[in-house]
């Protein structure tokens, strides 16, 4: 249980994946001006990561590498994605119209965002640096769960601070993206913070 | 006409720069851009996977039905990463490192599905292999100017070789994530200062560039659009 609570920590406010790991940038600028967008988008993106780690995991352990075909994780990977997320539409459409009318709208976007294949690969090979865990099924699970989360916090938090940008006088060359992405950065200062925050609270 | 093909290819490098002025493939380009070499490194990989399936999407172009296009895409464009990502792992061990999880996130890189949607779909294989050079080399420039500025002020080294005055009194939050961040608004707002505004069309992201719109049939757009009217 502590170890899977260290894992959602270390996701969402350590090893963050839009402010400390840079994946998923194009939706945390291009969605986040307004908070109900910005929170349906990252609903949409925690529901996908779950269920697309929930599916190439096993893919991974128990298909391509009892064949001896692990070279092709990335193409099968994002086409399992790309596939999940179509099947996730239809579905929701037919018996779910509520949510799909909140979250539709988002699903197609989410298929080349980079934080969900990058939550997929990370869980089953370890890359250093980059959230270093391949663990089990279970703590796969959360690590996914955790990285949504985190996205979730990281876009709330962002969407909050840019519509004051907005709002502010700036010189005319900072307008628009520059100074959306400084702002950015005095957030992404303010996560640094956790640095070291799972090892001294959960040791 | 020789004068035509000149200018595909110079389109990406300045006028049309991938990062600069498009704005995107955000992700790798903040990411890696903590070393100039991993810079090259990066930048080489793009233009490879973005020379091939431009290429490769031009010639199927006519073959390739219209509803499915974008997972044909993805697969022409999955294919050739996995080949990059094998041949990095092989001669390259030491960039493979660093790179980590970024080469295979090639494949969602917007930039390479961007160009095979935006332009090897409308034309010949050679003007698709020119813009694709054009767009690679701007893409690799852009990130060797951000690593750069990140290395030297940061690390105080250049490819590895250190700066003299700067390696003693490094700014090390320059490689951290929030130097990426702000050293790219800055990059941003300089281009935008120099070229009076002109540079950046899009100061918001918007439908042309975005990959994606096909997916979405245009909903998000719509949306927009009845918003602005409302406005």
């Amino acid at each position: 249980m502590k170890e899977l609570l260290a894992i959602v920590m270390a996701a969402v406010l350590v090893n963050n994946y839009v402010l400390a790991q840079f994946l998923g940038i194009c939706p945390f600028l291009g969605v986040s001006k307004k908070l109900d967008q910005a929170a349906g988008m990252s609903v949409a993106v925690i529901f996908v990561m779950v269920l697309a780690t929930a599916v190439t995991y096993p893919i991974q352990n128990f298909v391509l590498n009892k064949l001896g075909l692990g070279y092709l994780q990335t193409i099968v990977f994002i086409l399992v994605i790309a596939a999940l997320v179509q099947l996730v539409e239809i579905v929701l459409k037919k018996y779910i119209p509520s949510l799909h009318a909140a979250l539709g709208v988002y699903l197609p976007l989410i298929t080349t965002n980079c934080a969900v294949l990058g939550v997929c690969i990370s869980n089953v090979d370890n890359y250093m640096g980059v959230t270093a865990f391949a663990g089990s099924f279970v703590q796969a699970l959360f690590n996914a769960l955790g990285s949504g989360l985190g996205f979730l916090l990281a876009m709330v938090l962002f969407s909050g601070v840019r519509s004051r940008v907005d709002k502010c006088k700036c010189p005319e060359c900072f307008k628009g993206m520059p100074i959306t992405l400084i702002s950015a950065a005095i957030v992404s200062v303010s996560f640094m913070g956790f640095a070291g925050l799972v090892e001294n609270l959960l040791g | 006409m020789k004068n035509n093909k000149l200018k595909i290819l110079t389109n990406g490098i300045i006028k049309e720069n991938p990062i600069l002025v498009l704005i995107l493939g955000t992700c790798p380009f903040l990411a890696v851009t903590t070393q100039a070499s991993n810079a090259i490194g990066m930048g080489a990989a793009v233009t490879f996977v973005l020379l091939c399936s431009n290429i490769m999407i031009s010639l199927l172009r006519k073959v390739i039905s219209d509803k499915v296009r974008i997972p044909c895409y993805i697969v022409v464009i999955a294919s050739f990463v996995t080949l990059v990502q094998m041949i990095v792992k092989a001669y390259l061990p030491d960039l493979d490192k660093a790179l980590g999880l970024y080469l295979p996130l090639i494949v969602v890189n917007c930039i390479i599905l961007g160009r095979a949607e935006m332009f090897a779909n409308k034309n010949n294989p050679l003007d698709s292999a020119l813009d694709a050079i054009g767009m690679g080399v701007g893409y690799t420039l852009a990130m060797l100017a951000m690593a750069s500025i990140r290395e030297i002020f940061g690390a105080g080294t250049w490819f590895g070789m250190p700066v003299p005055v700067l390696a003693d009194n490094n700014i090390s939050i320059m490689t951290m994530a929030p130097g990426g961040f702000a050293i790219f608004g800055i990059l941003i707002a300089i281009i935008n200062k120099a070229s009076n505004g002109k540079a950046i069309k899009k100061k918001d992201f918007s439908c042309e560039g975005c990959p994606s719109a096909a997916a979405c049939n245009g909903q998000n757009c719509a949306e927009k659009k009845k918003e602005a009217a409302a406005k």
